[in-house]
């Protein structure tokens, strides 16, 4: 197997929006030149799991979760872009498995009290930790962080203790709303989400922005304030049908 | 000889074990298999012999959660944690991160029971009864205290949770559950 160098002659000759073939766990999957390997797997209804990348926005390729072996090397396969040939690993255990210790890892970091929290049945931390089968929470200690809970904003609440610096909001809110209102601050385990103000009641953010939409944050750190609990269980999305999209 | 079911609530709110009595009519068919020992269902509250299956709700808040979670381990041939409690300490737990304190224990205790706006104490005593088991210094889950051989999450897991695995568990081996019926809520 040729390892991916990013570079593919056969490529170069095509032009953007020209149908190309390549494989998803051995299977073929036809994309166009300028699509990510995830939009060509979504187009082929093959589910690749997700949790910094929604539709409607750039992807951004930082929780990991989509990676993806392409001719043998690692990618997120959100960002990656499809060529001619390549070989992708999706399903395979290997995969599987680092994509449930990043799901893991994900829950030890912060404070992710399901049975707390407004958003359990249609958090997307949540419906990835019910399809990978995690039940074992002795792999990684609790790191238990004390994080704040930021009330001041009158239609919106933020509990970052739920936060997995997944950046959707920071994308919706530049991209979409032109505002603004998220950014990233520190770094390594200290980076966290920060408002652009004292506090959110102090920036220009409202509960009709893209940012503040139910299904922009994938888990409960962005609440809207008066709407809780507003799917009874049973109900909820990922009552319905599991986060891959098949029963 | 049927086997035997050892279950406890620890930090916990008994809300497994009404989740437990949602098995239904199927309780009957679980008391032709065994017989619930030491538990809460029938109030025998010491261990007179060995048990087959141990089912532990809640985790460790205090002194007693720790003695009471260490002789489940020595009575019992397969642990099982039940619920989110019992898993990841579950609301308890909230008292470990949420007091942005050099003393979280002491904050949440003068909080309780001193400075809430709607708390009545004329003595402005914090219960400290011998009688009382001390308050451990945070809550620890149950895989932190003794070894676990399985955790079942939910809170609380459903009556079919708790049958499949009850049923898995006295048959032999429990090899896993379905997924579409494992929630962490």
């Amino acid at each position: 197997m040729t390892p991916f160098t990013g570079k593919n002659e056969a490529l170069e000759n095509k032009m953007i929006g020209d149908d190309i073939v390549f494989k998803i766990d051995g299977v073929d999957v036809r994309g166009r030149i300028g699509q990510t390997i995830m939009e060509a797997a979504d187009d082929a209804g093959i589910h690749i799991p997700r949790l910094c990348d929604v539709e409607g926005l750039d992807p951004q390729g930082s929780c990991r979760v989509c990676t993806v072996k392409i001719n043998g090397r690692t990618a997120a396969s959100c960002t990656q872009p499809v060529a001619d040939g390549i070989n992708v690993e999706n399903r395979t255990p290997e995969i599987q498995e680092y994509r449930r210790d990043l799901v893991r890892m994900l829950f030890h970091e912060g404070n992710h009290l399901c049975p707390a929290c407004e958003a359990s049945g249609r958090c997307e931390l949540q419906a990835l930790g019910t399809d990978f089968g995690i039940l074992q929470p002795d792999k990684y200690p609790y790191l238990q962080p004390s994080r704040p809970v930021d009330a001041s904003h009158h239609d919106v609440m933020l509990d970052t203790n739920r936060c997995i610096r997944c950046g959707r909001c920071i994308r919706a809110s530049a991209h979409v709303d032109h505002k603004n209102v998220f950014g990233y601050v520190g770094r390594g385990i200290n980076k966290q989400v920060g408002v652009n103000g004292t506090d959110l009641a102090h920036t220009n953010a409202a509960v009709t922005d893209k940012a503040m939409e139910i299904g922009i944050c994938p888990v409960g750190c962005i609440i809207q304030k008066r709407v809780g609990f507003f799917a009874p269980i049973g109900a909820r999305r990922f009552d319905k049908e599991p986060i891959t999209g098949k029963k | 000889m049927k086997k035997k079911i050892a279950t406890v609530s620890l930090a916990g709110c008994f809300g497994c074990h009404m989740s437990l009595l949602d098995i239904d009519e199927r309780i009957l068919e679980l008391l032709k298999l065994a017989e619930f020992e030491r538990s809460p269902v029938n109030d025998i509250k010491k261990f007179r012999g060995r048990c087959d299956v141990g089912l532990v709700e809640g985790g460790c808040c205090n002194e007693e959660n720790v003695h009471t979670l260490l002789s489940f381990r020595q009575n019992c041939d397969v642990l099982v944690g039940v619920g989110q409690c019992a898993v990841m300490g579950g609301l308890p737990v909230m008292r470990n991160a949420i007091m942005h304190s050099d003393e979280p224990l002491k904050d949440c205790l003068e909080t309780a029971y001193l400075n809430s706006p709607y708390v009545y104490n004329p003595t402005n005593d914090i219960p400290n009864d011998p009688a009382l088991p001390l308050i451990l210094d945070k809550v620890y889950t149950c895989s932190e205290v003794v070894k676990m051989d399985y955790l079942i999450p939910g809170c609380p897991p459903t009556g079919d949770v708790l049958w499949q695995t009850l049923t898995a568990l006295l048959g032999g081996n429990l090899a896993g559950l379905p997924k579409d019926i494992v929630k962490f809520d």
